[in-house]
């Protein structure tokens, strides 16, 4: 009885040590939201006080400033097609490369691992070459294209090592009922592969939502830009003038930080899985 | 026969084509390009590119300081941001697995910084080096906040580790989180029950048993930031005097800035080299210490 009080006062110490340490993280968060609705004169005579006057016009000024609602409908489409792209193609492949393991798929599939670790700065120039010979530069197509071929090895990776899991037995009641490859991969073999395909989605959700040097690359009309190079731009004209500058980060930083509060439990499932696995 | 042939092609096809020619087009063929181009002096824009061999490669070992000075700075950076990231993160991810009310909650915030990108993470940390630890140091009057953070060679370096370390450590806790919580407790309990203290358990058992949770943070950590990119060009867009300037940035100015499409692809190809030997190298050595239970 003794030894577990003594045990619960001693991880009480690391309880408040660890809340401490949570504050010093969460600092950041509060000179960007407190500043955020200042005036431009009371950000630089005083940023860690409390506001005395909310500013809320700052973030009328950003939200115009910026075209918010364009650009934020920008990065959802991106990364929304992107992701259903990715996770059906990657899903596809793996399953056909596990149960059909012919040369020509075991040698693509060692070019999917090997290509895992190339940098996107190793590939980036010729991309560019690539994209704009192809004739869709500046296009959405052409980005998201770009998403499908980079995004593919990590998620062929992912889904591959799933699949192998999956018994091939499974898929004999699909055979017996006369339905074509196509079916069984549909209707029997997809749905047992759900937890993966959380992993797949949330971790190019992430990527895709945050990336800033593809479309940087790929798209130069101001009407198409995400939200990262949209922040880019707008930082590059507004320089220094914080009163606009972080209600547009806030701006910028918000839907993301609700997908993570809305969907915590399965991210931080997803990312668990993928690891352990990868 | 022939039929089912037939359908079996088209079944390859429909499956692995898509996967396979966006690889191609996207991956291999630009990889495969950007070899070529790393052996000419080609400038992005013109038709014409002439082969030099090897020159842009010897180039950028006996002529290029800058180019020296970002690799040294991003060994450096690697080292400290691996290290710090994953010490942070086990650390973390130990004493939120024991009996803390708040865990949960706790689990949340460590974890935030990450979904936000690098790009934005780094403009939201210039206004804290540049305005809010000034006045954090006039209140408090600490030195340490009071430092020029982004304008000396010195602390902008520091300035990077800090918000790496801040972005990435809570990742990690998620990863060393779900493998403390596969060691099985029946090997704890037995362990004390021959008497273990709560540090040789620590070192004897669940250390071991958390090796391929390991091998996995200190690739992510290795990649995340010899890759750096994002964050370094919010941040500190590799300055003052290019002294922070990653490789990743140093090879986009040196195509996307001066023009010089050959050279900046054979830095990406030197690029891809070491990362690819690293990677090799660290999955390796990690390997070896990993148990089986």
């Amino acid at each position: 009885m003794e030894t577990s009080h003594r045990s619960r006062g001693k991880w009480m110490l690391a309880e408040i040590f660890m809340i401490l340490v949570a504050l010093l993280f969460l600092v950041p968060f509060y000179f960007l939201l407190v500043n955020s609705v200042k005036s431009f004169a009371d950000i630089l005579t005083d940023s860690a006080g409390f506001p005395t006057t909310f500013v809320w016009d700052n973030y009328v000024q950003a939200w115009k400033l910026t075209e918010f609602p364009q650009v934020f409908w920008n990065s959802l489409l991106v990364a929304i097609v992107s992701n259903v792209l990715i996770a059906l193609i990657s899903s596809m492949a793996a399953y056909r490369m596990v149960r059909h393991n012919t040369m020509f798929n075991s040698i693509l599939f060692s070019a999917f691992v090997a290509a895992m670790i190339i940098p996107f700065q190793s590939i980036m120039i010729p991309l560019v070459k690539v994209v704009s010979t192809i004739g869709i530069m500046d296009t959405r197509i052409g980005l998201i294209l770009c998403y499908l071929g980079f995004g593919a090895p990590l998620s062929v990776f992912l889904f591959h090592g799933f699949v192998k899991s999956v018994p091939k037995e499974i898929e004999e009641a699909g055979r017996v009922d006369g339905s074509s490859a196509y079916g069984i991969f549909f209707r029997i073999v997809l749905p047992l592969m759900q937890p993966i395909v959380v992993t797949v989605i949330i971790l190019n959700a992430l990527w895709i939502w945050n990336d800033y040097l593809m479309p940087s690359l790929i798209l130069q009309s101001p009407d198409l830009r995400t939200i990262p190079i949209a922040t880019y731009a707008f930082f590059g004209q507004f320089k220094k003038q914080w009163d606009l500058a972080l209600p547009a980060l806030v701006l910028g930083i918000t839907p993301i930080v609700i997908f993570f509060l809305l969907m915590q439990k399965y991210i931080i499932e997803g990312i668990s899985q993928g690891s352990v696995k990868g | 026969m022939n039929s089912k042939k037939k359908s079996q092609l088209l079944q390859q096809w429909v499956f692995v084509g898509p996967s396979a020619l966006f690889f191609l087009i996207i991956v291999v063929i630009p990889f495969l390009l950007g070899l070529y181009y790393s052996f000419t002096d080609w400038n992005g824009v013109s038709k014409h590119a002439s082969w030099v061999g090897f020159r842009n490669y010897l180039h950028i070992f006996s002529e290029d300081p800058a180019f020296l000075n970002a690799f040294w700075f991003t060994v450096k950076f690697t080292v400290l941001g691996v290290v710090l990231t994953n010490i942070i993160g086990f650390v973390f991810a130990y004493l939120l697995t024991r009996p803390i009310y708040s865990r949960n909650a706790l689990r949340t915030i460590f974890f935030m910084p990450h979904v936000i990108g690098g790009l934005l993470l780094g403009f939201i940390w210039q206004f804290i080096f540049v305005k809010g630890f000034s006045s954090m140091g006039s209140a408090l009057n600490w030195s340490f906040f009071n430092l020029p953070w982004l304008g000396t060679e010195g602390t902008a370096f520091w300035a990077i580790v800090i918000v790496f370390v801040w972005q990435n450590a809570g990742y990690l806790m998620v990863i060393y989180i779900s493998s403390l919580n596969n060691v099985p407790k029946s090997l704890i309990e037995a362990a004390q029950m021959d008497g273990a203290s709560r540090g040789q358990v620590l070192r004897k058992i669940t250390i071991p048993m958390v090796m391929p949770a390991v091998t996995v943070c200190l690739f992510l950590a290795i990649s995340w930031s010899f890759k750096l990119f994002d964050l370094n060009l919010s941040l500190t867009k590799g300055g003052p005097f290019k002294s922070t300037e990653s490789v990743a940035l140093n090879i986009y100015n040196e195509a996307f800035n001066i023009s010089r499409f050959g050279m900046g692809s054979a830095k990406a190809i030197v690029f891809f080299i070491i990362v690819a030997i690293i990677s090799f190298i660290q999955v390796r050595a990690t390997k070896s210490k990993e148990v089986e239970v």
